[in-house]
């Protein structure tokens, strides 16, 4: 699905490396990988082994069984039930996998068992490669204080604070003033906001302090406070690491990843806008330093925060696994990151010196999930019955785990894939998310692809202002009133009305009366086409002047647009209305219509039937009564007196001409009586069972 | 007047696009269209099918706004969205008779005569619809409403199409039942009909929609498959009131014949529906289980290399004025192509082979009156067709066969009547549609309503009648001064002859012929090509009879 093709980006680099770009390893440890792992990242984790000549092995849940990572490996292992503690968490099931498919290494991807030391002891111990760092580091760096501890060590810059028990406010003010201003007060054990106030400078640290206090003591009970350095509008920026077990280690550049909805992320890129040369390298260098504090190997990251208007950095956390948006950096730097882990963890050298590294140009990756942006960015889940997606290129790419007629399992992780777009610059970058994201359309289910657009048009994203409130402080503009213009309804109406016809019940036909469609004698076959859009109805009045001709009017008659449509192959609607042309993709399932513009994705739903074939079946009975359908043996009663039961529940069950007739509550009711037993031979329209009246 | 100066624009556009592709056999149009006649018959012909599109939208508004709105706030649907509903979403409607009734009962407007006919295609297949108007005089029938039922019936037995009726009807009109029940073409006629389809497998289907009373019960009950909707259908042979007259009991419509009691205790329907979608929907699925495969027509052919609008410019305005039959076809089969049959002999029948829609039918059409020699040609004509299967489509102008001594003489009588011998006989689909004058034994020869075309049309310039006005005057003024013995002066013979002029110029007018049946609609002169196609294919649902002829007088 993917066509990447890393060399065009060395390419670029002209002279730091000329000849082409191939696996050439002295020390090959690994030819058999497993990936304890699902979606995208299985599946990119696939590509680059395949390309380096190693076979993978696949692990599964039986929800994944038709997977892309399932299909994609040269073998795969049903691990268990759909549950991930019981499938992808389960470290000993895995492990069993690896020696049964007697693999030398498990690449761990990211999530799962990425960060557990544990696991990565247990595969140091059975003589299994754990593609990422030594278990030490990940303990290490999985517990704050000790990570905090290592990094002021290693002269890394860490946000200070006081957690002190003297909570006089002698010390408290004096610590305030060697950490610094502006200050945060926090309760101990606020949350929410509450009992949390700022300090911008000194002079109103006290009466701030007072009245964290007393909001603390009122809420929770307990006043105990902690000070940290405040930081307003804070960056979220980290870098790419990468260290190998000789004791070197080097920096892939930073990326920002600062918007983010729900504390995750959303949108991600590389190189971070507005950053001096000289903060880049600081930066570098601390992650560096981090790395090689804590005895790094593979792939990492370092966290910063950084101040938006300072520009002071503090560390945050490092992350012990491949992120998931690693493809900014190796856009911009020309490089696979999984092939550097493979390579690493077969006992190479790192493939290229600091100085080696270049960064070129800018990357962005947007990540599309199942969720509803309006909801509050609430996950979601479902098929997808329809999913077409940009045309992959050198500069774009789409990593994704999943095809149309997939599901998006409540199981995992809603992210549906990962757009990847490189530039020369930021603006030319933005430019082909925008335009690329455009093209990625899905129905079936609720995405982000409409609120990921809006984000990338969004002036202040543009100019780079990004900060890890973005969402929050923009949320007006990021989410303008969904509303749809005239075109719009008359583009959804005359799409349905063409794909109705197009469809036809008996499909392709010649008849006239088929090529003469719609056609009516002496007057024009006029239709009223209801659709809703965000639960608002509107209608559209549709004459069908000739095929594919119409007369539409939106508000009852009083004004026509001419128009004429046209359903093209793949089915994208021309249509002009007034003469002016439009076009967009379709998507339609009798339930729902999509139409696919440069705004992303309108859905309608359209009106359902009243009727579904069970409705109205008089084989449940009427009144308040469970009749015998036919003479017969009672063999089983499936209710109480003061039972209640759901429509269609069985009550019942008669054995007549050898058969089992299962009776069935014909609506919502009570049991007020039972009036035949077991075994009792009843004939036809006997009543079996009494209901309470309950109209 | 820009709009006709566009049009010819566009028209001369095609004609030099189209001259390079012509065939050998494409008819080359000889109309200037920018002659002066031109637009004066174009414009006369607008205005009448102007007042044919308002007068068609007048009908469509069925019983008027209270009675409209009556039947939607029961949540009952309209007869035309019940018609829509039930057809593929794609398919043409081909209406018969919407004229039907049409200023025929004084002040009781009976709008497409309370009864909706016509053809279309349910999952594919070829079928008619015969659907109540419960808006207009609740349902009820009318003679002509029993009229357009039976003409419905007829031509989906003739053509083999499923029936599908839409029931909701008070039954026979009281007031009217003299003229309504007891003759054979009167009501009982339609469960006649209803058994002997069935009984040569042509599906009978019923939806109960509404009241369904007394004979009006024979509808479902005589159908093969019935459908019933809830609260809304009843089916009974004496209503509540009558009931309640005979033996006193008392009972509502729903207990006495509605959905529950007849899918469930009766067995009188089959299908239970909860509105009417359901109704439609359950419909459909029985005619989807019919097991029964679509006629098939070819993917390639080509329109007429001539736009159909300009028929409106080269009918004269004047009935009485010739033009060439062929500037008629050339506008209305595929490709303008036509392979004509002993074009120099008998010149006043234009004879010929041309295809619709891809089918190759034979086509008779008039370019003046009848002579011995054309009523021979045709003759000939009809033989070739009933012996090759090859529909015949009559295009009518005719005034009559030509009289006089000479004509006598030459045995006008006899050779017409072996025209009319071998038309009568031809068992081939025939389709007749009135183009102009349709005047005498001239309608006999060209296939008139008597003749049984399977569909028979007219154009809103037609005219209908034993002979012309002022023919018809001129004899009864002669036939009133022989028997007076008076030569009358010419004054008084216009104020006799004007009566008489009037009443036939009302009586022969389309409108007048359409609201009595005379035919199955008039057509604005553009859709030809597709009326006659949509006909054309209904008609090959029928099965192939061997014609077998009388004698021809030699």
């Amino acid at each position: 699905m993917v066509l990447w093709k890393v060399a065009r980006l060395y390419k670029t680099f002209g002279c730091s490396i000329t000849v082409p770009h191939r696996f050439s390893s002295t020390k090959r440890r690994i030819d058999k990988l497993l990936i304890a792992n699902r979606g995208e990242i299985a599946c990119r984790v696939i590509r680059t082994a395949r390309r380096l000549g190693v076979k993978t092995v696949s692990v599964y849940s039986s929800a994944d069984k038709n997977a892309m990572h399932v299909q994609m490996a040269d073998e795969a292992f049903l691990i268990g039930p759909p549950s991930s503690q019981e499938s992808y968490l389960r470290a000993d099931k895995i492990l069993d996998v690896v020696k049964k498919s007697q693999c030398q290494a498990v690449h761990p991807g990211y999530g799962f068992l990425s960060e557990n030391a544990e696991f990565a002891d247990q595969c140091r111990e059975q003589g299994i490669i754990f593609v990422g760092p030594p278990a030490s580091a990940i303990r290490d760096m999985g517990i704050k204080s000790t990570s905090k501890k290592i990094m002021k060590e290693a002269n890394v810059p860490i946000i200070e604070g006081y957690h002190g028990d003297d909570q006089s406010n002698e010390t408290l003010k004096r610590e305030a003033a060697r950490i610094g201003y502006p200050i945060m007060i926090k309760a101990v054990r606020g949350g929410g906001g509450k009992g949390m106030r700022i300090a911008q400078s000194e002079s109103d640290f006290m009466e701030a302090l007072e009245s964290a206090r007393s909001e603390a003591q009122k809420s929770f009970g307990d006043s105990v406070v902690l000070l940290e350095r405040f930081i307003g509008e804070p960056r979220h920026v980290e870098v790419q690491v990468f260290a190998d077990s000789y004791g070197d280690a080097v920096h892939l550049f930073e990326r920002d990843c600062s918007v983010q909805r729900r504390h995750q992320k959303i949108i991600e890129e590389a190189p971070a806008p507005g950053l001096s040369a000289e903060l880049r390298s600081e930066l570098g260098a601390a992650a560096v330093r981090a790395a090689k504090a804590v005895g790094y190997v593979g792939a990492g990251t370092v966290e910063f925060i950084l101040d938006r208007h300072s520009h002071s950095f503090h560390f945050m956390e490092m992350n012990t696994r491949l992120q998931v948006e690693h493809p900014v950096t190796e856009m911009i730097t020309g490089t696979d990151l999984v092939e550097w882990q493979i390579k690493i963890a077969s006992g190479e050298r790192l493939p290229l010196t600091q100085s080696d590294i270049r960064l070129n140009g800018h990357a962005f990756e947007s990540r599309i999930y199942a969720e509803d942006p309006a909801g509050g960015f609430l996950p979601g889940a479902g098929p997808l019955k329809h999913l077409t997606t940009p045309q992959v290129s050198d500069d774009v790419r789409v990593e994704t785990g999943v095809r149309q007629g997939d599901e998006v399992s409540v199981h995992y992780d809603p992210m549906i894939a990962k757009l990847v777009v490189w530039g020369k610059d930021r603006d030319e970058a933005l430019m082909k998310m925008k335009s690329n994201l455009v093209h990625y359309n899905i129905a079936g289910l609720e995405t982000n692809v409409n609120f990921l657009i809006s984000l990338c048009k969004h002036k202040e994203f543009a100019a780079g202002n990004v900060h890890t409130n973005f969402i929050r402080d923009y949320h007006d503009s990021l989410f303008p009133q969904e509303k749809i213009d005239d075109e719009q309804k008359i583009q959804a109406a005359v799409a349905l009305s063409l794909l109705e016809s197009e469809a036809g019940d008996i499909g392709e036909s010649n008849s006239p009366f088929v090529l003469e469609s719609n056609f009516r004698v002496n007057h024009f076959h006029q239709r009223t086409v209801k659709l809703f859009f965000k639960d608002k109805e509107f209608n559209a009045m549709l004459k069908m002047l000739g095929r594919n001709k119409y007369s539409v009017s939106l508000d009852d008659g009083e004004t026509w647009h001419s128009v004429e449509g046209e359903i093209g192959t793949g089915g994208s609607l021309k249509c002009s209305i007034n003469g002016f042309v439009t076009n967009a993709k379709l998507y339609h399932d009798g339930k729902t219509l999509a139409l696919f513009n440069d705004d992303g994705k309108l859905e309608f739903k359209l009106p359902q039937t009243k009727f579904s074939t069970d409705d109205g079946d008089s084989v449940l009975g009427f009144g308040n009564v469970a009749l015998a359908p036919m003479p017969g043996i009672l063999d089983k009663i499936l209710v109480k007196i003061g039972d209640s039961v759901k429509k269609g529940e069985p009550v019942a069950v008669l054995i007549a001409m050898k058969m089992e007739f299962i009776v069935r509550a014909h609506k919502d009711l009570k049991v007020s009586d039972i009036l035949h037993k077991v075994g009792d031979n009843v004939q036809k329209d006997t009543v079996l069972v009494q209901f309470e009246t309950t109209e | 007047m820009l709009k006709i100066i566009r049009n010819i624009l566009i028209k001369q556009k095609h004609h030099q696009h189209s001259i390079r592709c012509y065939a050998a056999n494409t008819i080359k149009s000889q109309y200037n269209v920018e002659s002066p006649n031109y637009k004066k018959n174009y414009e006369h012909m607008s205005n009448l099918v102007k007042t044919l599109q308002d007068r068609t939208k007048s009908i469509l508004q069925g019983g008027g706004v209270n009675a409209v709105k009556k039947h939607t706030s029961k949540g009952k649907l309209l007869v035309r969205d019940r018609i829509n509903l039930l057809l593929d979403k794609n398919s043409a409607f081909l209406e018969l008779s919407p004229f039907a009734g049409f200023e025929m009962y004084g002040d009781d407007v009976i709008n497409a005569g309370g009864i909706v006919t016509g053809i279309g295609k349910v999952y594919g297949i070829d079928c008619m619809i015969v659907a109540n108007d419960a808006t207009v005089k609740g349902g009820t029938y009318y003679p002509v409403t029993v009229k357009k039922h039976l003409r419905a019936q007829e031509i989906a037995q003739e053509n083999r199409l499923p029936c599908i009726y839409l029931v909701d009807s008070g039954g026979a009109n009281l007031p009217n039942q003299a003229e309504v029940f007891p003759d054979k073409n009167h009501f009982g006629r339609i469960f006649y009909n209803q058994a002997n389809m069935s009984s040569q497998s042509i599906a009978q289907v019923a939806v109960v929609l509404g009241s369904c009373t007394a004979g009006g019960a024979y509808v479902p009950a005589m159908a093969d498959e019935s459908i019933i909707v809830k609260q809304q259908g009843t089916i009974f042979l004496a209503g509540p009131p009558l009931v309640k007259a005979a033996t006193g009991e008392q009972v509502t419509a729903e207990e006495l014949g509605g959905a529950d009691l007849h899918c469930s205790t009766s067995g009188v329907t089959d299908h239970y529906a909860i509105n009417d979608e359901h109704g439609i929907f359950l419909a459909r699925q029985v005619i989807k289980n019919l097991n029964k495969q679509p006629v098939q027509f070819e993917s390639h052919f080509e329109p007429p290399k001539y736009d159909p609008e300009e028929l409106y410019g080269i009918i004269d305005s004047d009935i009485r004025k010739p033009y060439d039959i062929r500037e008629v076809i050339a506008r209305v089969f595929d490709g303008s192509e036509f392979d004509e049959f002993k074009k120099k002999y008998g010149e006043t029948l234009v004879c010929g082979f041309a295809s619709l829609y891809g089918k190759t039918v034979g086509v008779i059409g008039n370019n003046g009156v009848l002579f011995s020699e054309s009523a021979l040609k045709g003759c000939h004509f009809v033989q070739l067709c009933t012996q090759r299967n090859i529909p015949l489509i009559f295009l009518q102008n005719i005034t009559g066969f030509m009289v006089g001594r000479q004509a006598e003489a030459g045995g006008i009588a006899k050779n017409g009547a072996k025209l009319v011998t071998a038309v009568a006989c031809a068992s081939v689909p025939k389709i007749t549609l009135l183009i102009g004058a349709s005047y005498g034994a001239g309608n006999y020869g060209m296939c008139g309503r008597a003749y049984s075309p399977r569909f028979l049309y007219m154009w809103p310039n037609a005219k209908i009648a034993v002979m012309g006005g002022p023919q018809a005057a001129g004899v009864l003024s002669q036939v009133a001064m022989a028997s007076r013995r008076q030569q009358w002066a010419q004054d008084k013979i216009d104020e006799f002859e004007k009566p008489i002029i009037d009443q036939f110029e009302y009586e022969s007018s389309p409108y007048y012929s359409s609201a009595r049946l005379w035919d199955d609609g008039i057509i604005d002169p553009k859709d030809t090509r597709r009326v006659l196609g949509l006909s054309l294919a209904a008609t090959l649902n029928s099965n192939e009879v061997p014609t077998k002829f009388g004698i021809f007088r030699m």
